[in-house]
């Protein structure tokens, strides 16, 4: 865990994590249909904030992940 | 012993078909090869009489009572221990054998008190049933002090809580030694000296309570007199009525006779035809019930403004009337998915399904979440992904057909006793063990079993372990390829994948600590040794990958071909009598019931004609993401269904803090519990003793719970939440249970077949019960698996960013023992206390000594989350740099150190990984006695 780092964030983080053998894309690509499928829309959007924010926080993985979600 | 009687066969079921015929008393029977003269007599409707004789325990011919005459045979064998043989022709009643039968009652009598009037088993007592059969009449010897020598003057051992130990009653059959031996396989008692002289012991010269014994029931159960007998029994006197129902704790589930006196709960007997337990208990189901009638109960609805205020007991009438106005009002200043609810593991399907319907169709969200957030989620998602179905393969009775059991981060002796004991009658019988566990669980050696491999992994390295054994399959060529290449799909991706030498033992031993080759021979024998049973508990999923792992399980059960029929398959071993139930009934946020997404627009559709509302197609709140936006404040009223989160989920001071931030929160509990010191509602609930529902365990049985008595609340729980719906301006109405049921069968296709009627009639229905099973599926997946192929999935081993560290340089693990139950809030309020009355940390003896300790000190134990204090106890059960603790106790508040990591997948946390350290606590008390213990749950 990261202290201070916001649980949507940590999470991706940790999702991303786990697909981090694929390629980027692919990888984004199933962390973004994770989420779909179990993230209430109040953490996407507030995953998809973060990254409009310029936060530099975020694995490149779940950055791309949450991009998906916002072009959604 | 029983009052309420099932047939007693007098020894055990041969398997096969029944070939053998026989007459006996000039009837004609036909039996199973192996069958005993005295089954076949019972089965034929002949009664042959019998003392040392009961069906759930191998013959043992010490009575002598079951002589019998045979055609052609010499004397008079005794029925119990002579098989049947084609043509055998027997007596069992004539001059002869009444005779000698007598002969053998009069030795009985002669050394036993003759105060049956006032003696507790009057009237269930087999010894004076046998004095009647035989047409006993007089005792030659004498009867007690004047037969001469005698065991009349022993003394009764009542030091165990829930039974006395009569001596002097005792007639040597040995019952219950067989019965703690072949039953529970514990071994606890014995037959102390010989000839006369013997007599039952617990352990050499110990009270029962100092002895091994683990107070399971099953030799009281055993006993033919009132030698081991119920205090209970003692105290109110027999029971006159039987009601069937399912146990309140673990997720075996187990079926039991609720004997009463009218309509006082007498005690609780296992029951024979129950599928899950066969007859067999543990200390909590068969004694620790007196938790539903304790004056800690709250029976009345109370409310309050706010948390700093005095609870005011109010009516039903103005408890809901206050519920549903203030989740209205937060609903209309924060919006629809400001509210949700959390649905409990031990609450009964019917209950379960009501509040996710409240939450769907009145809340208009799907934030709704379970207990099984914090325990069995991971095996939802992991087996749903591989398998296509979010339950374990198989039946308990599956592991009599095992030849090679996997137990992997569980221990069942302690939290699964009933069915331990049905795995370890299988280990004796010659099946091999493989344990991989930090910890030296009883399973790796106890009497009569010692795990052929102990692979002794350091907390967290699951996935690598599991990859590295799977990796021993497929370059040892090891894999069943025509298993593989017939029933699954993406095998070759994943054969790639595994076959990587990062996965090999050589590679993965110094990430693990555990030996390469012993990794290598562990994966040998799973794959070429028959069929291998993986059982796995929440030391799989209570991690980061906990979702990981249990999809690393499914991948080996494929790849070595076993999944599909009996004594193989991948089996969770839940942790609450009805995860499984809780989880079918739609409490996750992502899943209608039956495990159907909630985007799935043609499932929605079935729910939105029924209840004639639309549905949000959305996920919602897990409990972690609950707690992360109460604190945000997005999320601001909650109800709680029979679950104490403040006490068992991780990072105490985050659950507080989110607790504490809500404006609404509703806690439905039989107690005042430490979520409800944050509540604004307590509406009471009901025990299972009241209620009328159907709970699921583990093996996916659906089980019947019938109430024995009307709600003390005068309310079961659904209708409370049907009239807060109702409260809320939505029409939510049942006339039953039942009627529950029969909605949930009408909408989830895995229960269609399933109705009371049905159950009542046929005990039990493992699902799915459908036009294809009409009476369920015990082994899942024979044919295809429930996705159509199984899918092997990729199982990337990424370590838990929680590290031991030179200020936390110890890893805690956490987890439960036998004789309490998760936080506590039942068992300790039972006499179970006696054993657990706090919760110790067990440490090496070498991290205790560098640190100064002794066995006992008092320690504190902290995290970078938190800090508590607690007694030290050493043992090399752990391996040095890990300690254990359980969280049964809220003085204790084992969550205060545990921290918000959870599984990526699923936001089960992780229990079992915490950096800690321990220190010293000035004051040594060097004296037991000296010591204040901590004050059971009844007190508080």
């Amino acid at each position: 865990m990261s202290a201070g780092v916001p649980p949507h964030v940590r999470l991706a983080n940790e999702i991303a994590a786990q697909f981090a053998h694929r390629s980027p894309t692919d990888a984004a690509t199933a962390v973004a249909t994770h989420m779909n499928a179990v993230w209430d829309p109040r953490m996407k959007q507030a995953l998809i904030a973060h990254v409009e924010s310029g936060a530099e926080d975020l694995d490149p993985i779940a950055a791309l992940a949450a991009k998906q979600l916002a072009a959604k | 012993m029983t009052l309420l009687k099932e047939p007693d066969f007098g020894t055990p079921e041969r398997p096969g078909e029944a070939t053998v015929e026989l007459t006996i008393d000039g009837i004609a029977v036909t039996v199973p090869p192996g069958t005993s003269v005295m089954r076949a007599a019972k089965q034929a409707g002949v009664d042959v009489p019998k003392l040392c004789a009961t069906d759930n325990l191998e013959a043992f011919g010490s009575c002598r009572l079951c002589v019998v005459e045979i055609d052609g045979v010499r004397g008079t064998p005794a029925s119990c221990t002579t098989p049947v043989s084609p043509g055998m022709s027997v007596r069992t009643q004539n001059e002869r054998l009444g005779k000698l039968r007598r002969g053998v009652m009069e030795l009985y009598i002669s050394d036993h008190p003759l105060d049956c009037l006032t003696c507790s088993a009057n009237g269930d007592c087999e010894l004076q049933d046998m004095a009647g059969v035989t047409g006993l009449r007089e005792v030659r010897y004498g009867s007690g002090v004047e037969a001469g020598a005698n065991h009349l003057d022993l003394p009764t051992d009542s030091s165990n809580p829930y039974f006395d130990f009569e001596a002097s009653k005792c007639i040597a059959c040995s019952r219950c030694v067989r019965a703690c031996d072949e039953v529970q396989g514990t071994f606890a008692l014995t037959i102390e000296g010989r000839g006369f002289d013997s007599k039952v012991a617990a352990g050499a010269g110990v009270s029962f309570m100092e002895s091994d014994c683990v107070s399971c029931g099953a030799c009281v159960q055993a006993c033919p007199t009132a030698t081991l007998q119920e205090k209970s029994v003692v105290e109110l006197g027999m029971p006159t009525r039987s009601v069937i129902t399912t146990c309140a704790y673990c997720g075996v589930g187990c079926s039991f006779k609720a004997e009463m006196r009218g309509d006082e709960l007498v005690r609780m007997v296992p029951y024979k035809n129950g599928g899950a337990n066969e007859g067999h208990s543990c200390v909590k189901g068969r004694f620790a019930f007196g938790y539903a009638s304790h004056p800690d109960r709250v029976l009345e609805p109370m409310v309050r403004d706010t948390i700093a205020d005095e609870w005011r007991k109010v009516s039903w009438d103005e408890a809901i009337s206050f519920t549903a106005r203030r989740l209205r009002e937060i609903q209309a200043q924060y919006g629809p998915g400001s509210i949700g609810a959390i649905t409990s593991s031990r609450t009964t399907n019917e209950e379960v399904y009501a509040v996710q319907k409240m939450v769907r169709a009145v809340f208009g969200n799907n934030n709704v979440d379970t207990c099984a957030r914090v325990c069995h989620s991971p095996t939802g998602y992991g087996l749903k992904q591989t398998f296509g179905e979010s339950a374990g393969t198989q039946d308990f009775k599956s592991v009599e057909e095992a030849d090679v059991i996997l137990v992997i981060g569980a221990n069942p002796t302690d939290a699964h006793p009933v069915f331990a004991s049905r795995m370890k009658q299988r280990l004796r019988q010659g099946a091999k063990l493989i344990v991989v566990d930090p910890r030296r669980i009883d399973l790796v050696r106890s009497p009569h079993i010692e795990a052929a491999h102990h692979l002794r992994l350091a907390p967290g390295t699951n996935v690598a372990i599991i990859n590295a054994i799977a990796h021993v399959v497929v370059t040892e060529n090891l894999v069943d390829r025509a298993f593989v290449a017939d029933r699954c799909e993406d095998f070759e991706t994943w054969e790639a994948f595994i076959a990587q030498p990062e996965h090999s033992p050589e590679a993965v031993a110094d990430i693990s600590g555990v030996p390469a080759e012993e990794i290598r021979a562990a994966a040998r024998l799973y794959a070429t040794g028959g069929n291998g049973a993986i059982y796995y508990g929440l030391g799989v999923t209570e991690h980061s990958q906990g979702s990981t792992m249990v999809m690393g399980m499914a991948n080996l059960a494929m790849a070595t071909g076993n999944i599909g029929r009996p004594g193989v398959g991948v089996n969770p071993m839940r942790g609450q009598n009805n995860v499984q139930g809780s989880c079918d009934m739609g409490s996750f946020p992502h899943e209608l019931p039956g495990y159907r997404h909630v985007s799935d627009d043609g499932v929605r559709e079935v729910y939105e004609k029924l209840w004639g509302t639309p549905l949000l197609n959305e996920p919602g709140l897990r409990i972690p993401n609950m707690f992360d936006a109460s604190i945000e404040g997005s999320f601001r009223g909650l109800f709680v269904q029979g679950e104490d989160i403040a006490q068992s989920d991780p990072n105490t001071q985050h659950v507080f803090a989110a607790l504490g931030a809500l404006d609404l929160l509703v806690v439905q509990d039989l107690f005042i519990n430490e979520t409800a010191k944050f509540a604004h509602v307590l509406l009471p609930g009901t025990s299972f003793l009241e209620k009328d529902g159907t709970f699921t365990n583990a093996e996916r049985r659906i089980n019947r719970v019938r109430p024995i008595m009307a709600p003390e609340t005068g309310k079961q729980e659904w209708e409370i939440v049907c009239e807060i719906a109702q409260a809320m301006g939505y029409p939510m109405h049942y006339d039953s249970a039942s009627q529950i049921m029969d909605e949930i069968a009408q909408t989830t296709p895995t229960f269609m077949g399933v109705s009371f009627k049905k159950l009542d009639e046929v005990g039990s229905i493992q699902w799915p019960c459908n036009v294809d099973f009409p009476n369920g599926m015990p082994i899942m997946h024979e044919e295809e698996f429930t996705r159509g192929k199984g899918r092997f999935m990729e199982t990337v081993y990424v370590p838990t960013t929680e590290r031991s560290t030179r200020k936390f340089p110890l890893i805690l693990t956490t987890g439960r023992i036998l004789s309490q139950y998760n936080v506590g809030a039942q068992t300790r309020r039972t006499a179970n206390v006696a054993w657990h009355p706090e919760d110790i940390l067990e440490m090496h003896p070498h991290d205790a000594e560098v640190r100064g300790i002794e066995d006992g000190d008092q320690v504190a134990l902290s995290s970078r989350v938190g800090r508590t204090e607690l007694r030290a106890k050493l043992s090399d059960r752990m391996p040095v740099g890990v300690c254990y603790t359980t969280f049964h106790h809220p003085v204790t508040g084992a969550n205060v150190i545990t921290t918000d990591n959870s599984d990526w997948a699923t936001n089960c946390p992780e229990y079992k990984v915490t950096a800690v350290q321990v220190d010293l606590l000035p004051g040594r008390v060097d004296s037991q006695a000296e010591r204040e213990p901590v004050v059971a749950g009844g007190n508080r």
